[in-house]
């Protein structure tokens, strides 16, 4: 082989790379958030275009909106990410009792979020707050309705389905299937839960606050 | 102990079991398999969405005329065609279940669908996918969607009619269109599409990333995976945008939301922004794989290294970043703020920039090149031809003052076929021809390969040239029945000639249809590397490669395009072949 070609060679290899560095399902979730964000994105962005075309058909903050209980909603998901970072930093350790405790801790909090927020859709609607074309015509014209609910609502969706996929989790943490050298599903669904909550804090602020 | 050995061993004996008829073909998790099967699905609905192209033709040629009964209309119940005369509401499903199909269930599948999951694993010597039973899901995903798309034909009131633009109160109101099941079809149809091609997205993005054999980096990446790889990012962050939409549109169907309903203060506009918000970047979605089978069929029909490689790289990125700043252009006509159209014209022809590096890096390629027309190589030279007359067009509707006139006319009927057509379809035609070897194990016939070819090109210019003509004479697109304007009845000749052309361009693709399905069965038996290309598939993997692809993983040292390098002992030199040792010589498919 001549000297170039060993060169070559070498380049060849010296070349190698082997990604990002993080395991498949981790950048497949790093991946999957980012279209998450532009689904939001749409969503809010429509908000936001239709209020400012329309101010007068949005109420003001705090008056059909009951922002002390949300902002006590808001707190609890603030809490069940820390109880999920908890539920994580448990199984990196090794400690199964941590784990379990913990992410049934985060998979209640999530429940109870959104047992808040069905009474306050109950709450809201029992005043004739609804999405639709007969919506709340005192404060604010249908379309304060319409926005809301598709956002909080498709919020509560991914709530949902983040509390199914922490039940599920629990189920397998009792059966003993992670440890600490292989617990990949609890960092993804953590790093599910965290991007939630990050989506609602946005919401709370420009929906309840502003 | 003894156990566990026994129990490994017995499991080991399972995973080598012969997978079931169900497992192996049908729900199968093998990238190769998933992607033929988005194959023959995309393939069928290519055949529907040309069919309805030929009704819209025949009602185009002969309007309601009923001395001229569209053949075939016993097929059709009176709802639809009535005493041989295609009815207008028919007509308008026709126009957007045409334009709705070709895009969404055929031009896009085939080029994504079916490349990014056949090529992607082996050109970058990956034994998979990252998620192999997310893909199996995205295809099944896929399939239902068009099993809900089809159902909306043989609903009450006929399939949405509200062009595959689907702008509100059109789309919205079933008083418009009289169109209700089969509107709520369309929309529930591409919500689900939405999530198949999502779960292929996070799937390519992934294996692309992090699932590349040693040696093999980013700047040493086929063309068509680079392009795969950018289009996979932009599937990815602009499906999004168009689910939020379809499902505002769907609440205010069926649950009475009001976001497009202008008495209650919703915007019809906001669906345009948000439709075109996704709509822009889905036309390079339909447009890069293309440019990345093109760069390799001519490359390796050259037998030349691609021109500028890192330029074609960067011309790919460039096209996906700037193609998400221009979505504007749609929207000319709709009253935006002036400076804003004159802002989103500035982008749209910053476009031309990167576009034009490509196409000069194409004839760079051939540039006294060792040219072998072979089949794939003819569909590749005429996608870059057809191209540039598309490309060109463009220009033309993307300048305010010229699209105030061309707006919404046949000229923008024939630019888009240009592109999709001329562009994307060739290319497709192409690829398949290309890869068939590979995924079938046999050649496709070649002079049957080459009637297809030159038929289909002379029946496509006499078809969609002509429209330029009509649009700039101020024929509406979308019109059912022109007559009725005085002034577009002196075209009834040229009319019937498109039409006509029209047929004969669906007629020949029968031969393609043939030749596919015969080389299935009977083809010649293909070589290992047929076209003497240098990228993995062709050179590591066993031909067709079985499940796992590779039998150890490929180690990679060079491009993928160093054909007639002086230092390889052939004309072309594998991506995989260590250091200066001459790849062993096989016949190359004969002409």
């Amino acid at each position: 082989m001549t000297t170039q070609a060993a060169a070559l060679d070498r380049g060849g290899m010296d070349a190698t790379e082997v990604g990002m560095g993080v395991y498949n399902m981790k950048l497949g979730m790093w991946v999957f958030l980012l279209s998450e964000v532009m689904f939001f994105t749409s969503l809010i962005g429509g908000y936001i275009i239709l209020r400012g075309a329309h101010p007068d058909m949005f109420a003001q903050p705090g008056v059909v909106l009951n922002v002390p209980l949300t902002a006590f909603n808001t707190f609890l998901l603030i809490c069940s990410s820390v109880t999920m970072v908890l539920a994580f930093a448990g199984i990196e350790r090794g400690d199964q009792a941590k784990l379990k405790m913990w992410l049934i801790a985060t998979a209640v909090i999530g429940m109870a979020f959104l047992g808040v927020q069905v009474y306050e859709y109950i709450q809201l609607s029992g005043h004739g707050f609804v999405p639709t074309v007969e919506g709340y015509r005192a404060e604010g014209a249908p379309l304060y309705g319409t926005t809301f609910y598709t956002m909080t609502g498709f919020h509560g969706f991914h709530v949902l389905m983040g509390v199914l996929a922490l039940w599920y989790l629990v189920i397998q943490a009792f059966r003993g299937k992670y440890t600490a050298g292989s617990h990949g599903a609890v960092e993804i669904t953590g790093l599910y839960w965290h991007f939630v909550d990050l989506v609602w804090i946005i919401l709370f602020t420009i929906v309840y606050l502003i | 102990m003894a156990t566990t050995m026994t129990d490994a061993h017995a499991a080991h004996a399972q995973d080598h079991h012969e997978p079931s008829f169900l497992r192996k073909y049908v729900f199968s998790e093998d990238h190769k398999v998933i992607g033929i099967q988005f194959l023959f699905m995309s393939l069928f609905f290519l055949m529907i969405g040309g069919l309805l192209a030929a009704i819209m033709r025949w009602q185009l040629a002969y309007p309601t005329d009923p001395s001229r009964p569209l053949p075939g209309a016993g097929l059709f119940p009176e709802t639809m065609v009535n005493a041989g005369i295609i009815l207008p509401e028919f007509y308008n499903s026709a126009v957007t279940m045409h334009g709705t199909i070709m895009i969404f269930f055929a031009i896009m599948p085939l080029l994504v669908g079916v490349f990014a999951n056949y090529l992607i694993p082996l050109q970058i010597g990956a034994p998979d996918m990252a998620f192999p039973k997310l893909n199996m899901m995205s295809f099944w995903t896929a399939f239902v969607a068009g099993l809900i798309i089809m159902a909306g034909f043989f609903v009450e009131g006929g399939h949405s009619a509200a062009g595959w633009t689907q702008y509100v109160p059109l789309s919205a109101d079933p008083e418009w269109t009289g169109v209700y099941t089969g509107q709520q079809l369309w929309l529930i149809a591409m919500t689900v599409l939405g999530f198949s091609s999502l779960m292929g997205a996070v799937n390519y993005i992934t294996t692309v990333i992090n699932m590349r054999a040693p040696g093999m980096t980013w700047l040493r990446m086929p063309l068509p995976t680079w392009a795969l790889f950018i289009t996979a990012i932009l599937i990815l962050l602009a499906i999004p945008v168009l689910t939020g939409a379809l499902i505002m549109l769907l609440f205010d169907q069926t649950i009475g939301t009001t976001f497009f309903t202008v008495a209650t203060g919703g915007e019809p506009l906001l669906w345009q922004h948000m439709f075109w918000f996704f709509g822009h970047p889905e036309v390079y979605i339909l447009i890069l794989p293309a440019m990345g089978f093109v760069s390799e069929i001519i490359s390796a029909g050259s037998r030349k290294p691609v021109f500028g490689y890192n330029a074609m790289v960067l011309a790919i990125v460039a096209i996906g970043f700037i193609g998400w700043i221009v979505w504007g252009h749609h929207m000319f006509q709709s009253g935006m703020n002036p400076t804003l159209g004159m802002s989103f014209m500035v982008t749209t022809m910053i476009i031309a920039v990167p576009s034009a590096i490509k196409t000069f890096n194409w004839l760079g390629t051939m540039w006294r090149g060792d040219l072998h027309f072979h089949t794939p190589m003819l569909h590749a030279v005429a996608f870059v031809a057809m191209f540039v007359i598309g490309g060109l067009s463009g220009v033309f509707v993307a300048s305010t003052p010229v699209d105030i006139f061309l707006h919404d006319t046949y000229f923008v009927v024939a630019h888009i076929h240009y592109v999709l057509f001329g562009g994307s379809l060739f290319a497709i035609f192409g690829a398949i021809t290309f890869w068939f070897p590979k995924m079938f194990g046999r050649m496709m016939n070649s002079s049957l390969g080459k009637i297809h070819f030159w038929l289909t090109l002379l029946f496509f210019n006499l078809t969609f040239f002509p429209m330029h003509n009509l649009g700039i004479a101020g024929m509406m697109r979308r019109i059912y029945d022109f007559t009725q304007y005085e002034f577009l009845t002196q075209f009834q000749g040229l009319q019937v000639f498109i039409s006509w052309s029209a047929f004969l361009l669906v007629a020949t693709q029968v031969i393609f249809a043939f030749n596919f399905i015969y080389s299935l069965f009977k083809g010649a038996e293909a070589p290992q590397n047929p076209w003497h290309a240098n990228s993995l598939e062709w050179t590591a993997a066993p031909s067709p490669p079985p499940h796992g692809n590779f039998e150890r993983t490929p180690t990679v040292y060079r491009g993928p395009y160093e054909y007639s390098h002086p230092d390889a002992a052939d004309d072309y030199w594998p991506q995989n072949a260590p250091g200066h040792a001459a790849p062993a010589s096989e016949p190359a498919y004969a002409e």
